[in-house]
């Protein structure tokens, strides 16, 4: 927390301006949707500068004019938005323009800063903000639109007049059961569940194995081993995609045809060998990584009290590189789980897994199922990254490196 | 112990070998065609034989997915559903089986034989002809204003209906389509088309409007297009009109002007082992008769390909609408349609194809 700075009113010359840039900014947007961006940039800058001078100058009420406000651009998105939702924008724009207009004339904005800053640091201070908040918008707003969109009653990628008006009618659960009853669907997750877990455990086993060899000093060329165990996240996975479909395509003839094994049993084993081997760089960065803060002398002292080589892996050393291994792990999970290109290539159609199904369901059918799916994989995904954080800030306190 | 015999008897499950085909893979486009598919073919053969039917829908990469199994020796698909012209490339490669039309399909419910039933719709020795489908326009009935569009150059037309209009990203029907509308008689479109000057007087044609074109290439684009009201006109599937139409309650209006007609059928990739073939020409039999392919014509509006299976389409499965007017084939839409010309295309494919997309960069 900053020092207070004493604050002081600020001119209407400094206010005036910076109010209509972002009225101007506000209008633009609704302006557009109305058809004439350029009027919707001069209403709303006008709109904004004259409410201001009334507040300030003639009404000398923040608390009173605050409702007002308020309540003006509340009404006046709910009669020419045309329902709740643009009511609701309203409501929100009235109260920002208001707070920013007071927060600029009382000079608030110099509240929290250090006294001595020049008015060109007190400006890039809080552009730097809003750039930063603009890439985060930017970043986020493709994931937050397709969760609305998934509850459409409809089946297009649309927003619908109903939904603009917070409608009920235009909001169904439809999708999320198409999801939970179509068989398609049900397959492929289902499919999705056996291969990425089993590809999963099996790129965890060897990439912590080849890790923690390749962390050897005396291996013979590890810079080029872990060059070739790396080499799947470099080269393009249409690249690997191919290759693996031929070379995969013989091995599982040969188990078909030598070993008499079941042909859905095969197809499983080549696409789970394939994500397995997509897995494994992830395993072996992240494991190399935490052995760098692993302290050596332990296995030595280990291997003093007289603990075989195994029993120190797994009693000593395994118990602290844990969070790492379980980061791989999550990153080679996620890998095979939104994997699409190999299995198309290496799976047949037995072997569906959900990224595949949302994929022909994108190609051939644009069915908003995809948008229900993407909703409950969003989610997935948030869980085992907040697990990944948990797991990187428990390592941290355990290894001493932040406090608490 | 116990363990043990679990792992033992879960290697003896493994190892048991597939004595019988029970599982059929069949490989079609997916969407509201292959669930058309699944009611009206793969449910009744599944009840009546017991064999498990696997969708694949990878037919729009049919024709490579097939060249690359064939090459590493692992042919997975049993029964492919594909366009007629990708069955003519796959039957010339070698790619799909050759079949005895009659040997091999149920004769119509009054003797006819089967190659006498499709007709000259069987166009290569692979293919067994599955619907008549059409490439068409569709527009939004509240954006064109009180004049509905009623001909094919209504596209063109860009001061009567301002606006966007999708495509299909390929030079089939494009072409013929711009120089019908730029004058040219129909019998002499593909003579036109033969020039190097008839090509560049289509792309002219094409150019008049090519900056308010979207370009699609998935079937399923131009109803969102048109359901978002981003275009006012557009091509695609009839079938895929239709269900925006009637079953989604779009305000889409049907423009059956200068429709395109094309066949869509099933092969059996080569390769099989005989017993694999022996189950997918069985379900081929099943699949393919008077009766199956009037069924399809309740949950989809393609045309039958059967000459006897006209008569026997009834009504929509959930509608309850007459399907017949909304067929392709239907007098009253055929009226003035588009026969695109197989052979033509076969030959100048390749060569169009570069030129378009020259074009379309430009």
């Amino acid at each position: 927390m900053a020092a207070l700075t004493p604050i002081s009113r600020k001119p209407m010359s400094l206010v005036l301006p910076t109010v209509a840039a972002a009225g101007g900014f506000f209008g633009l947007f609704v302006g557009t949707a109305n058809g004439s961006g350029l009027l919707g940039v001069l209403i709303g800058a006008a709109m904004a500068v004259i409410l201001a001078v009334v507040y300030i100058n003639v009404l000398k009420n923040e608390a009173l004019s605050k409702w007002i406000n308020i309540a003006l651009f509340g009404v006046l998105g709910f009669v020419f938005g045309g329902g709740i939702a643009a009511a609701l924008i309203g409501l929100l724009y009235g109260w920002f323009i208001h707070w920013f207009t007071y927060w600029l004339y009382e000079g608030r904005y110099r509240a929290r800063l250090l006294p001595y800053l020049t008015p060109g640091q007190a400006l890039w201070h809080y552009s730097f903000r809003v750039i930063c908040g603009a890439i985060f918008v930017f970043l986020i707003t493709p994931v937050l639109v397709v969760m609305p969109l998934s509850f459409n009653a409809q089946d297009f990628f649309t927003f619908t007049p109903e939904m603009l008006r917070l409608d009920p009618a235009g909001y169904s659960l439809k999708h999320y059961q198409d999801f939970f009853t179509n068989n398609e669907w049900q397959r492929s997750f289902k499919n999705s569940l056996i291969i990425a877990p089993v590809a999963t455990v099996i790129s965890v086993s060897l990439g912590t194995l080849a890790a923690i060899g390749l962390s050897q000093a005396h291996v013979p060329g590890r810079r080029a081993i872990m060059a070739i165990l790396i080499s799947p996240m470099i080269v393009p996975l249409i690249i690997s995609a191919t290759g693996m479909f031929f070379f995969y395509s013989q091995i599982g003839n040969w188990m078909e045809a030598t070993l008499g094994l079941n042909k859905t049993f095969v197809g499983y084993v080549k696409v789970i060998l394939a994500h397995a081997v997509l897995g494994i760089p992830f395993v072996i960065i992240t494991v190399t990584a935490t052995l760098v803060g692993f302290d050596r002398s332990l296995t030595r002292a280990a291997a003093n009290m007289g603990a075989n080589p195994v029993t120190t892996f797994f009693r000593v050393q395994m118990p602290l590189i844990l969070p790492g291994v379980i980061s791989g792990g999550l990153f080679a999970f996620i890998t095979s789980f939104d994997e699409v290109v190999v299995v198309l290539f290496v799976g047949s159609a037995g072997q569906k897994t959900l990224p595949w199904q949302m994929f022909t369901g994108l190609r051939e059918q644009i069915s908003p199922t995809i948008l229900a799916v993407a909703t409950i994989l969003v989610g997935i995904s948030i869980l085992l990254l907040a697990t990944v954080e948990m797991l990187r800030r428990r390592s941290e306190r355990l290894r001493g490196m932040s406090p608490s | 112990m116990k363990t043990k015999m679990t792992a033992l008897a879960v290697t003896t499950a493994l190892v048991a070998p597939a004595a019988i085909a029970q599982e059929l893979t069949i490989v079609s486009w997916g969407g509201a065609y292959s669930k058309s598919q699944q009611l009206a073919y793969h449910e009744p053969y599944t009840a009546k034989t017991g064999i498990n039917i696997i969708n694949d829908d990878s037919s729009a990469e049919a024709v490579a997915k097939i060249r690359a199994m064939n090459e590493a020796g692992n042919v997975t698909w049993d029964v492919v559903d594909v366009v007629a012209s990708d069955a003519m490339r796959l039957c010339d490669e070698g790619l799909a089986e050759e079949l005895d039309h009659d040997a091999v399909l149920a004769a119509a419910p009054d003797g006819t034989s089967a190659s006498d039933d499709f007709g000259d719709l069987i166009v290569s020795d692979c293919f067994v002809p599955q619907i008549v489908y059409s490439t068409t326009f569709g527009y939004r009935t509240d954006m064109v204003g009180d004049k509905a569009p009623t001909t094919v150059c209504d596209v063109f037309d860009l001061e009567t209906y301002p606006g966007k209009r999708s495509l299909q990203k390929r030079p089939i029907d494009n072409m013929e389509w711009a120089l019908y509308c730029d004058g040219v008689d129909k019998d002499a479109i593909y003579d036109t088309l033969s020039t190097p000057e008839g090509v560049d007087r289509a792309l002219a044609k094409l150019d008049t409007i090519k900056d308010q074109v979207v370009w699609w290439t998935a079937g399923a684009e131009t109803p969102q297009l048109l359901a978002d009201g981003e275009v006012v006109m557009g091509s695609t599937f009839n079938g895929r009109l239709f269900s925006a139409i009637a079953e989604q309650n779009q305000p889409i209006g049907m423009l059956w002007d200068m429709q395109s007609f094309d066949l869509d059928g099933w092969i059996i990739p080569a390769g099989l082992s005989p017993e694999r073939k022996q189950a997918a020409l069985d379900y081929l039999y099943f699949a393919t008769d008077t009766q199956r392919l009037a069924d399809q014509a309740k949950y989809i509006s393609y045309g039958p390909a059967r000459a006897s299976s006209a008569p026997l389409v009834g009504k929509h499965a959930e509608l309850g609408i007459d399907m017949a007017p909304h067929m392709p084939t239907d007098p009253a839409n055929a009226g003035n349609v588009h026969i695109y010309d197989y052979e033509w295309w076969a030959d100048n494919r390749d060569d169009l194809d570069a030129k378009f997309q020259a074009w379309l960069s430009k």
